[in-house]
């Protein structure tokens, strides 16, 4: 199983520890102990709120202006627990790590991957989801004690998670078969983009869904 | 001097605000898992919310600019490598070093 996990998760490796490693990085110029950075990985463990923390840290923002922010900011997350809702199993200590460790890059994965047979599905998303976070706080606490040391271009390694993403979906598109969501996305994605692009993943999956069960609304209409 | 004990407090709002945003579902509907439009939801959402991701790592890329062709490059590799040989780590891998190789040129 462990083999598995590991050759699932690697992509997202390539993408965490160069990413945690820019994180750890900026870090260091805030001053504080080197710790935090890795306590922030264990934590908070949210990409991108925690490069907004950097720039919260910076200002000494206000502490509810930081659950506002981070909050907006995570929104997203809502609509994947919603799609997953008996995917991770029986309520539990596991359930609720698997749920504070639902990433962008977890979530991808656990929606799309097929369990290898006679496998625990709750063992094996609890597992996924360790290792991602093994390699964010790995990756964090080695930009802050060394990244302005050691001289490793990982210039363009963090298109392993565009790489994933797109692979990704053609697994989705495999296990689905249906144009009509990639469809959707695409066009609310756009649309978003042209109009809110500072918005984009929280518009567009608001818009997409909408649209989506607007779609479902007319057909059931129709058959009714 | 940085302040510790604000950073310590800062780290524990940032944490509770975004375990909600992860939690929230599960907790209101769960017990409506089984309700058709659940299921709708959870058929359709994982494919929308995997395309709105490729597109929001490249809505940074400027394709009227020559240097996006390192990322088309790249990706047109991922996705023929990946239905060519039907393996994620090898097309991925494949993309990814290809990508790293250009744009460190």
């Amino acid at each position: 199983m462990i083999r598995n996990i590991l050759k699932e998760t690697t992509p997202i490796m390539f993408g965490y520890v160069p990413m945690g490693m820019t994180f750890g990085l900026l870090f260091q110029d805030l001053g504080y102990p080197w710790y935090f950075a890795t306590l922030m990985g264990l934590f908070i463990f949210a990409g991108a709120a925690q490069f907004m923390a950097i720039g919260l840290l910076s200002t000494g923002a206000g502490l509810t202006e930081v659950f506002i922010s981070t909050f907006m900011l995570n929104s997203r997350h809502i609509f994947y627990g919603l799609s997953i809702l008996d995917k991770y199993g029986k309520w539990g200590l596991r359930k609720l790590y698997l749920i504070f460790g639902l990433t962008d890059e977890t979530y991808s994965l656990v929606t799309t991957i097929k369990i290898p047979n006679k496998v625990n599905e709750q063992d094996y998303y609890f597992f996924i989801t360790m290792f991602n976070q093994a390699y964010w706080v790995l990756g964090c606490t080695l930009g802050v004690l060394i990244g302005g040391v050691v001289e490793f271009n990982t210039q363009g390694m963090d298109f392993a998670l565009t790489a994933l993403f797109i692979v990704l979906v053609i697994e989705q598109w495999k296990n689905i078969r249906d144009i009509l969501p990639f469809a959707i996305a695409t066009l609310s994605s756009i649309f978003v983009l042209y109009f809110f692009k500072d918005q984009m993943l929280i518009g567009s999956i608001l818009l997409s869904l909408s649209i989506l069960l607007i779609i479902r609304a007319i057909k059931n209409k129709s058959y009714g | 001097m940085a302040d510790n004990s604000y950073l310590i407090v800062f780290i524990l709002v940032m944490t509770v605000a975004t375990v909600t945003t992860r939690l929230l579902p599960f907790v209101i509907f769960q017990k409506q898992s089984k309700h058709p439009m659940m299921s709708y939801i959870a058929k359709y959402t994982p494919p929308m919310i995997m395309s709105i991701l490729v597109l929001y790592v490249l809505k940074n890329v400027d394709f009227t600019s020559p240097t996006s062709l390192n990322t088309i490059f790249a990706i047109v590799v991922t996705v023929v490598v990946h239905i060519w040989k039907k393996n994620s780590l090898l097309s991925i891998f494949s993309g990814t070093f290809l990508y790293m190789y250009l744009v460190q040129q």
